[in-house]
C-alpha cells in the first residue's frame, strides 16, 4: 500500500466505515471446443490456429450452442445452490476488435442460473445473483506505449481465445473486506475446480475478477455510489486494489466529494486505480434476443442428472473433517486439509478405527507436514498414514518421533512400524514415564512447590526436563498429564 | 426453353449434356448481360468444369442428382468458397469465403451448375435492386424498369434465360416481388426449413432463402433440393422436410381458401393487382376450391413492426463489417485512431439505404427506447402469428396481392424511401409469422408487364401451398415471354 497517503483513513481498520464489495467472476470451462464452434478451446497456442468462419464473425456463419458449456453452467449453478432455469441468449452490441462480430452473444434478463449462495470457510454466506454462460473475446496485445489502446503504435488480436466459453457469476453486494473478498474467490475457486467446470488459474486468466466498490459511514443501511475495479490478475492485487479504492473513496468523502460511478482501471506497478471510463462514457448495450439461437431449455433430467453427478463440495468436505476431528469447521487446518484434497486421509484415519483423538491428529499433521510437501502427499498411502496416526495417537510414538517417521514415509515411503524400529523409537512405557518424572521433581523440589501453587508457566520447564532426561523419545503430552495429576 | 424438371431429366437419362444446356444460358448470357445486369460475377470456367464433370458422371454411369447440369443462379449474398461475396456492397471488397453456404452445398451435391453471382439491394435492403453499389439490374420485361428486389438479380437472371433456376433470400418479399414484377415464380419457406448457414444475414429471425423457377414445379423441386435439417444452424428445424413437390397435380377440389381483406384492399395498391387477384381466386374456385374473404386483422400492422426488427437486427449483424478483420478498410489519415478507422470505413463502405436502417435499428435498441420500438414491434408480431393460426383455422391457404403494382420505373421511388418500403405491405406479415408464401404470375397490367398473386400457407405448409400455386398456375393467362428468353429456342 506504498502509495495511499498517511492521512487516509485505513479501510481495513478504520470503524466509523464500511466498504460494500460486489464481485463479478469470469471463469472459463474447461470444454475440449468452443461455446459456438468446434474449435479447440485451448490456451497457449500459436495465435489464430484455432479459429474458424463462426468464431472469426465470418459472414454467413452462425452459432451452435456446445452441450457440455452447458452441462459444465449447469454444474457451477448447482454448486452455487442456484435455481438452475430455462434461459435465453442475448446480443451485447459494443464494437472492439477482439470481438470478431462487434457483439458477444452472453445472457440478460434469464440468466441459466439465478439466486443461490456460497458458503465462506469462516461461515459467512455471500449472496449469489446469478452465473450466465457467454462467450469469450479475443485477446489484444498493444505494442509500443504503455500497453493501452490510445498510445499505442499497433495492436495485434489474437483469436484463439474468442468463443471461449465463460460462466460469469455475480455475487450479491455481500463482502465487506478486501479479506473476505479473498476468501470468496478462494472459496468459489475451489468448488469450479470441484465441479470439474473450470481449472481456476487466475494466472493464465481462465479466472477474472471484476469488482464493484463502494463505501458507506458504519451503521447505513444505504449503498454509496460504487465504482467497477477492473484489470486484478490475482488475489493479492485483487486485495490491494479494494483496499485502495475504498480509501480513495473514504478520503474523496471525508473532504466533502463526491463518488462518480465509473469504471476504474487497477494499475499493478503504481498501486492504484485510474478512470478508465464515466458512467456517461458507458456503453449502450443495446442487448436483445439472440436470433440465431434457440431458447435453451434444458430438461428436468438433465438438470437432475446435473445435481446427482456433483461431487462433494468444499464446504460440505469441510464440515465432514470437521465432525471427524471434533476440529472447528472453520478452523484454518480442516480448510487446508480440504484445500489440497487430503480428506480421504482422515477418512482413512476414521475407517481404522484407531485411539479416538487419532483424526485430530491426522488433521495437524496434514495441516503441517504433508501440506508442505504437496507432491508427496499426492503418492502417501493411506493406510501407512493411519497406523502412523494411530501409533502417535495411541502414544507409542511421541509426537516429534511421529513426524520424523511421516517425512521418511513421504521421503521415500515404507511401513511406519518397521520406520519407527530402525529410528530406535521404542515406545516409552507409562509407568517408566512416571518413573522419570518422579526424578525430576525430587531433583526440583522449590519448582515444584511453586508449580504446586498454580504456576502453571512451570510446565514448561519440567517437560523441558522430561524431554532431555528421556532423549526425546518422550510422550510429552502424557508426561503434563502426568505432572497435572501428581499436582 | 426447357424447364428444370425436364433439363435434369434428359441429362441424367444420357439424352442431353449438361454442357450443351450450360452453352446455351452462357450465350444468352453473352448477348444479354451488359442490357439486364443480373450478375455481379459469371462463373464461366467453374461452371463448364461442372458441366463437363455433370455429363462425365452420366457418362459413367453415376447420377449426378436430381439437378442434374442445371444451371442455377445465386443471390451475392450466400457464401461460395473462393469466389468473391459481396452482398453488393463496396464493404466487403476483396473478400472471398473461405467456405459454401450449405445451400450451395446442396446444389452442387445435387449436379446443379452454378452459373455466377446475382446483383441485390445492398445487404438485401430494398425493393428494386437500385441500391446496389455495381448499379442497378434492370427488368428483362422492360429494360427501363425494375425488376424489384432485394433478390432482382436472381429473379432477372430466371426470367431472362441466363440461368434456369435461381436463389434468392427473402427478409419481407425479397424472392416473392421481384418473382412477382419479373413474371417467375418465387417463394419463401418456412421460417427454419432452409439452413441460413453461409447467408449474410440481414435480419436473422426474417432470413429465409428461397427458390426461383419458370414454374411451379421448378421452384418446388428446387426447394425440395436445398431444404432439410442442418447442424450448422441452430434455428432449421431438425424434422425431415416437408415435401414441397408431392401434390403438384392434386388440384383444388374441396380445400378451403380465403383471400386476406387487409391485404386485397393495402395501402398503395394499384387496380390491375386487384383485379389480378380477384381472377385468381374465382379461377380457384372455379377449380373447385371454397374461396372465401378473411380477416387477419393484425397485418395491418405488419409493416410497422417489420421496419422495427429487421433494422434492429440488421444494426446488429452488420457492426462487423469495421474494417478491422475483412473486407474494406479505410483509414483516413496516417495518425488516424481506431475510432476513426471505423467511422470512415462505414462511411465510405455502406450505401445510403443502409445507413439508414443501421441508424433506425441502433435508435430502436436504444436504451429507454427497446420497449417502445423493438418490443413492442415483436408484440405485434405475437399478435400477426395468432391471427394467422386463426384464420388457417378456417382456411388451407390464404391469397393475397405479391405486390401493390407492377415494375415500375428506374428511379421512379429512389427518392422517397417510404415510398419504396410499401412495396412489401403484402409480403412481410409471412415474414414475421414464420409462414410460407410464394407468388406465382397470374396476369399483366395495362402495359403487358407481369404481375404476381401470393399463395400462403401455415408453418411447414409448403405442400398444400405448391398444390394450390399449381393449380393457378394452371388456370393463369399464358405469362408474357421476354424477347431474350426466346434465344437459342423455343420459349
Amino acid at each position: 500500500m506504498s502509495t495511499v497517503d498517511r492521512d487516509r483513513p485505513n479501510p481495513s481498520t478504520d470503524p466509523a466505515w464500511e466498504i460494500v464489495i460486489g464481485l463479478e467472476v469470469h471463469c472459463e470451462l474447461r470444454t475440449a471446443t468452443k461455446l459456438f464452434c468446434g474449435c479447440r478451446n485451448s490456451f497457449g497456442e500459436e495465435p489464430n490456429t484455432s479459429v474458424c468462419p463462426v468464431c472469426l464473425g465470418l459472414p454467413g456463419s452462425l452459432p451452435v450452442l456446445n452441450r457440455t458449456a452447458v452441462d459444465y453452467a449447469m454444474r457451477i449453478g448447482t454448486a452455487l445452490h442456484c435455481r438452475v432455469q430455462p434461459s435465453q441468449f442475448h446480443r451485447k452490441n459494443y464494437f472492439y476488435p477482439d470481438m470478431p462480430k462487434d457483439y458477444q452473444i452472453s445472457q440478460y434478463d434469464v440468466p441459466i442460473n439465478a439466486d443461490g449462495w456460497l458458503d465462506l470457510p469462516d461461515g459467512g454466506r455471500i449472496g449469489i445473483i446469478r452465473a450466465h454462460l457467454e462467450e469469450d473475446t479475443g485477446k489484444t496485445t498493444h505494442v509500443g506505449g504503455g500497453g493501452r489502446i490510445h498510445d499505442a503504435a499497433h495492436s495485434l488480436v489474437d483469436y484463439n481465445r474468442a468463443g471461449v466459453p465463460l460462466v460469469e457469476i455475480v455475487s450479491a453486494p455481500d463482502i465487506r473486506s478486501a479479506e473476505e473478498a479473498r476468501a470468496y474467490v478462494d472459496e468459489l475457486r475451489a468448488i469450479l475446480v470441484a465441479t470439474g467446470a473450470s481449472d481456476g488459474k487466475m494466472e493464465e486468466g481462465s479466472l477474472r475478477v471484476d469488482a464493484n466498490v463502494s463505501v458507506r459511514p458504519a451503521g447505513s443501511t444505504d449503498f454509496g455510489t460504487r465504482c467497477e475495479i477492473k484489470n486484478m490478475n490475482s488475489l493479492r492485487s485483487l486485495g490491494r486494489a479494494i483496499e485502495y479504492e475504498a480509501a480513495r473513496q473514504m478520503a474523496l468523502i471525508s473532504e466533502g466529494g463526491t463518488v462518480a460511478q465509473e469504471t476504474r482501471h487497477w494499475d499493478e506497478g503504481g498501486g492504484r486505480t485510474g478512470s478508465m471510463r464515466s458512467k456517461e462514457e458507458a456503453y449502450d448495450y443495446r442487448y436483445f434476443p439472440e436470433p440465431d439461437l434457440v431458447p435453451l431449455e434444458p430438461s428436468e433430467d438433465w438438470v437432475a442428472a446435473v445435481a446427482t453427478s456433483l461431487p462433494r463440495l468444499p464446504a460440505d468436505r469441510r464440515a465432514a473433517v470437521a465432525e471427524a476431528s471434533g476440529l472447528p469447521a472453520g478452523s484454518d487446518a480442516v480448510a487446508t486439509v480440504v484445500r489440497l484434497g487430503l480428506d480421504h486421509l482422515v477418512d482413512a484415519v476414521v475407517s481404522a478405527a484407531g485411539p479416538p483423538d487419532a483424526p485430530s491428529v491426522a488433521v495437524r499433521r496434514l495441516a503441517n507436514e504433508v501440506a508442505a510437501d504437496p507432491e508427496a502427499a499426492a503418492s502417501l498411502d493411506p493406510a501407512s498414514f493411519a497406523r502412523l496416526v494411530g501409533m502417535e495417537a495411541g502414544g507409542a510414538l511421541t509426537a516429534a518421533q511421529a513426524r520424523t517417521v511421516l517425512k521418511a514415509i513421504m521421503d521415500r515411503g515404507g511401513e511406519p512400524e518397521a520406520i519407527a524400529s530402525e529410528l530406535g523409537f521404542e515406545a516409552m512405557d507409562v509407568s517408566d514415564l512416571e518413573a522419570v518424572v518422579e526424578e525430576i521433581i525430587s531433583a526440583h523440589p522449590d519448582e515444584w512447590s511453586r508449580f504446586e501453587a498454580g504456576e502453571d508457566k512451570l510446565t514448561g520447564f519440567f517437560i523441558g526436563k522430561v524431554k532431555a532426561a528421556t532423549d526425546g523419545k518422550a510422550d510429552l503430552k502424557a508426561a503434563s498429564s502426568i505432572l497435572r495429576n501428581r499436582r | 426453353m426447357t424447364s428444370a424438371i425436364e433439363t435434369a431429366a434428359r441429362v441424367r437419362a444420357g439424352e442431353g449434356r449438361a454442357a450443351d444446356v450450360l452453352e446455351e444460358h452462357l450465350a444468352r448470357i453473352a448477348a444479354h448481360e451488359s442490357e439486364v445486369h443480373a450478375f455481379n460475377l459469371v462463373l464461366v470456367e467453374q461452371a463448364r468444369a461442372a458441366a463437363a464433370a455433370v455429363d462425365e458422371a452420366v457418362a459413367a454411369g453415376r447420377d449426378p442428382g436430381r439437378l442434374a447440369g442445371v444451371p442455377v443462379a445465386l443471390k451475392d449474398n450466400l457464401c461460395t468458397r473462393g469466389i468473391p461475396t459481396t452482398c453488393s456492397s463496396r464493404i466487403l471488397d476483396g473478400w472471398k469465403p473461405p467456405y459454401d453456404a450449405t445451400v450451395v452445398r446442396r446444389l452442387v451435391d445435387a449436379g446443379a451448375v452454378i452459373v455466377g453471382k446475382t446483383n441485390l439491394d445492398e445487404f438485401a435492403m430494398g425493393s428494386s435492386t437500385e441500391n446496389s453499389a455495381f448499379g442497378p439490374t434492370r427488368n428483362p420485361h422492360d429494360l427501363g424498369r425494375v425488376p424489384g428486389g432485394s433478390s432482382g438479380g436472381s429473379a432477372a437472371a430466371v426470367a431472362a434465360g441466363f440461368a434456369a433456376l435461381g436463389l434468392g433470400s427473402d427478409t419481407g418479399g425479397s424472392i416473392r416481388q421481384p418473382a412477382s414484377l419479373c413474371g417467375v415464380v418465387g417463394a419463401k419457406p418456412t421460417y427454419g426449413l432452409v439452413s441460413r448457414y453461409g447467408l449474410v444475414a440481414f435480419a436473422s429471425s426474417l432470413d429465409q432463402i428461397g427458390p426461383f423457377g419458370l414454374d411451379v414445379a421448378d421452384a418446388a423441386l428446387l426447394l425440395d433440393v436445398i431444404a432439410g435439417p442442418d447442424s450448422l444452424d441452430s434455428t432449421c428445424m431438425p424434422d425431415p422436410p416437408v415435401q414441397a413437390s408431392s401434390r403438384l397435380g392434386a388440384g383444388v377440389d374441396g380445400l378451403r381458401v380465403g383471400v386476406v381483406e387487409e391485404l386485397a384492399s393495402a395501402e398503395g395498391l394499384t387496380p390491375p393487382v386487384g383485379i389480378c387477384l380477384r381472377e385468381a381466386a374465382e379461377a380457384l374456385a372455379a377449380a373447385g376450391a371454397k374461396v372465401d374473404e378473411v380477416s387477419v386483422p393484425a397485418t395491418v400492422y405488419g409493416l410497422s413492426a417489420y421496419y422495427l426488427i429487421a433494422p434492429a437486427e440488421a444494426s446488429s449483424n452488420l457492426a462487423r463489417y469495421d474494417g478491422v478483420r475483412y473486407g474494406k478498410r479505410i483509414v483516413p489519415s496516417p495518425d488516424a485512431d481506431l475510432t476513426e478507422m471505423y467511422l470512415a470505413t462505414r462511411s465510405e463502405g455502406f450505401g445510403a439505404e443502409v445507413k439508414r436502417r443501421i441508424m433506425l435499428g441502433t435508435y430502436a435498441l436504444s436504451a429507454g427506447y427497446y420497449d417502445a420500438y423493438y418490443g413492442q414491434a415483436q408484440r405485434v408480431r405475437t399478435l400477426i402469428l395468432r391471427d394467422f393460426e386463426a384464420a388457417y383455422r378456417d382456411f388451407d391457404v390464404l391469397l393475397a396481392p405479391t405486390a401493390p403494382g407492377s415494375a415500375f420505373p428506374l428511379g421512379e421511388k429512389t427518392a422517397d424511401p417510404l415510398l419504396m418500403y410499401l412495396n412489401d405491405v403484402c409480403t412481410v406479415p409471412s415474414n414475421l409469422a414464420g409462414h410460407p408464401a410464394v407468388s406465382v404470375p397470374f396476369g399483366t397490367d395495362h402495359a403487358g408487364l407481369p404481375l404476381g398473386v401470393q399463395v400462403l400457407a401455415p408453418a411447414l405448409g409448403e405442400a398444400v401451398m405448391f398444390q394450390v400455386a399449381a393449380a393457378l398456375e394452371a388456370a393463369a393467362p399464358a405469362p408474357p415471354v421476354p424477347a431474350m428468353r426466346r434465344m437459342g429456342g423455343p420459349a
